[in-house]
């Protein structure tokens, strides 16, 4: 029964419970829906991180590592790929061959990674066939197409089918130059990636510098699951001693750091709300303790014990707080399922978010977890309040309570 | 068979700039199912001696033993069980906790002590059939008069089957009518199940309906007389 008084307690002064609650619901319903939002955001970064960029895990030449240049290759690589396409966690592998080079429009160069691929190959590891926006990915012109980024081809002042020049180093270590038609023009939401890469097909490289046939710089692997990063790295680091062995973690550094801080930004957020709330909480219980002193004093005179009044106004603080907090998070997820189908538009402040590789329009994710782990810390925050509250009503003499004209 | 035992009982009131020396040697003892009035008039000492009988209060000086036991060598937590296993109060502003029906406030204690929930369902029927609120079970407190919510009061002090009921001024809200209904029941009550009363009191009407009155005037006690 004492968790019936305490939650009938509650609403004991209904207005002034309501005030508490209503600004418990809007604390935690800002926390959670922020909390969803970076979970679109970080999970929207991580999918264009794997899905366009880097795939789960690549391998090169260990000297590649130090210096990305031509010679430092990976020999047989075709032997290599069908090795590893032979892991059951492997969803596609792509061998690619990569340069550093200068490409040159009429009016202005840039430089930038000129990347190798087998584009059927490499549609089954990369999504950038998806994001084309003009043109076709490697295909219509029978020369020498080349593939660049949106920002690039701004930046170069080139359309679809303009004529670029590109200039690298031949594997004797002296310079050629190849011409090259814009084949097509992709975005991703990367804009600092767009710049960096173009691909050309293998074979147009390899004509260009007399790269070895049987040999690349690059193996991306794309797995089925994301949670077998871990395990195939393993296999792989065991099965190919020689070569460097990097999980998307290792090589986007910066996307991982994102995702594995997150939750604790998100925990510092919501333990500032909940201690600026706690004050609150702490006088809305001090009050509802003062107002009940003579009932209080009643309690005890006729055996109710100190542990038991103690549960009795934690009960009332939790149940409190939670009403708030449950509120809140229902508010939260209302707003962010809203979210989630219209997605928030971030394009009027996004330069530098798109630099930094995010979607300008980010779709909240719902995760039950917020909600567990956000009641799990108003809880905590009840208890805590309810601290001093409850010593104060132990602090109470029966007698003199009594004696009080109420 | 004597349940209470005062001896030489002081109470000196030490907080404020004056001592008040509000109980001054009472020497007295209590059989059971005894009906008795303590009476007096304001500021004479009732209260304070109904609550170190009740052991809501420390003496200054003296001893009480209730059943063998000196309350006053109780440590606090043991105390509180002891009231909450032996003693009843009732009220002067009635006390009821407002959130709770009135069966749940006459339930509450035995809650405390741990009874079975049948134990309990009976025992509260039974009482507020003796007092007449049987229809009332599922009311709030506040949907009562006063004189019903002091015979919940007295159900609830009950409850528990103390050996005694303190009642300080249980009457001084009610009117003539209410508290003559009060007294009835609790008369029937002190008959049927053999608890001691002991209630204070200035009000000429209760004290005509004690079966034993005990004065008190500047917390001395300066008569005690039985009746039949
Ligand atoms: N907490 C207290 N501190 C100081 N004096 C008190 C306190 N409680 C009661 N008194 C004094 O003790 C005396 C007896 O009071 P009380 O027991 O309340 O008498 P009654 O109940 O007969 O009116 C009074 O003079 C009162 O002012
Ligand atoms: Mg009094």
């Amino acid at each position: 029964m004492i968790w019936s008084v305490s939650w009938r307690n509650v609403w004991r002064s209904k207005v002034r419970s309501a005030v508490i609650i209503i600004a418990i619901a809007l604390g935690i319903f800002a926390g959670v829906f922020t909390w969803a939002f970076y979970y679109g955001m970080v999970d929207q970064r991580l999918e264009t991180a794997i899905k366009t960029e880097v795939s789960h895990i690549q391998l090169h030449n260990p000297k590649y590592m130090v210096n990305p240049d031509m010679i430092n290759f990976i020999p047989n690589i075709q032997e290599v790929k069908t090795k590893i396409e032979q892991l059951p966690s492997v969803s596609a592998v792509s061998c690619r061959t990569v340069q550093n080079a200068l490409i040159t429009s009429a009016e202005t160069g840039s430089g930038l990674r000129i990347v190798g691929i087998n584009p059927e190959e490499e549609q089954k590891i990369t999504d950038i066939y998806t994001k084309v926006i003009d043109g076709t990915y490697l295909t219509g012109i029978k020369r020498n197409p080349i593939l660049i980024g949106e920002k690039l081809a701004e930046k170069l002042n080139v359309k679809v089918r303009s004529k670029v020049v590109v200039i690298m180093q031949q594997m004797d270590g002296t310079m050629t130059k190849g011409s090259f038609r814009i084949a097509g023009i992709y975005k991703t939401t990367n804009s600092m990636y767009d710049e960096m890469n173009a691909f050309i097909r293998v074979e147009d490289l390899r004509n260009l510098t007399h790269f070895e046939a049987s040999a690349g710089h690059e193996i991306a692997i794309l797995l089925k699951n994301n949670q077998d990063v871990e395990s195939t790295l393993a296999d792989l680091k065991t099965e190919f001693p020689d070569l460097d062995v990097k999980s998307w973690r290792e090589i986007s550094p910066e996307v991982s750091l994102v995702e594995e801080t997150m939750d604790i930004s998100m925990y510092f957020i919501l333990i500032i709300i909940l201690f600026a709330l706690g004050f609150g909480i702490i006088n809305t219980m001090l009050m509802a303790i003062l107002e009940r002193v003579k009932e209080l004093g009643m309690l005890m005179a006729v055996g109710m014990n100190r542990r038991r009044v103690f549960s009795m106004i934690v009960l009332e603080t939790v149940f409190l707080t939670l009403t708030g907090g449950v509120l809140g998070i229902l508010l939260g997820y209302a707003a962010a399922l809203i979210f989630m189908r219209t997605g928030i538009d971030l394009s009027a402040f996004s330069e530098a978010y798109e630099r930094m590789g995010y979607d300008p329009v980010i779709y909240p994710v719902l995760k039950l977890n917020i909600a567990v782990k956000v009641t799990i810390l108003v809880i905590i925050t009840g208890l805590l309040a309810a601290i001093y509250p409850a010593v104060k009503a132990l602090h109470l003499k029966p007698a003199e309570a009594l004696r009080i004209d109420m | 068979m004597k349940i209470i035992d005062i001896k030489n009982l002081e109470k000196i009131y030490n907080d404020s700039e004056v001592k008040v020396h509000a109980v001054n040697g009472v020497n007295l003892s209590f059989e059971k199912g005894e009906f008795a009035a303590i009476v007096g008039p304001s500021g004479s000492g009732k209260t304070t001696l109904l609550n170190l009988l009740g052991g809501l209060d420390k003496p200054s000086g003296g001893e009480i033993i209730i059943d063998n036991t000196s309350v006053g060598t109780l440590k606090s937590s043991r105390l509180i069980d002891f009231r909450l296993h032996n003693i009843g109060f009732v009220f002067q502003a009635y006390n009821l906790i407002p959130v709770l029906t009135v069966k749940e406030n006459v339930e509450f204690i035995m809650l405390l002590q741990g009874k079975s929930k049948k134990e309990r369902d009976a025992r509260t029927k039974e009482l507020l059939e003796a007092v007449g609120l049987i229809d009332r079970i599922d009311s709030r407190p506040a949907k009562l008069s006063g004189g019903q919510q002091q015979r919940v009061a007295v159900a609830r002090a009950l409850a528990s089957k103390p050996k005694f009921i303190l009642a300080d001024e249980p009457t001084a809200n009610l009117d003539s009518k209410t508290t003559e209904n009060l007294l009835e029941i609790m008369e029937k009550l002190n008959r049927e199940e053999q608890v001691t009363f002991i209630f204070s009191t200035h009000d000429a009407r209760v004290v005509k309906k004690a079966k034993r009155v005990i004065t008190i005037e500047d917390g001395k006690i300066i008569s005690d007389e039985r009746r039949n």
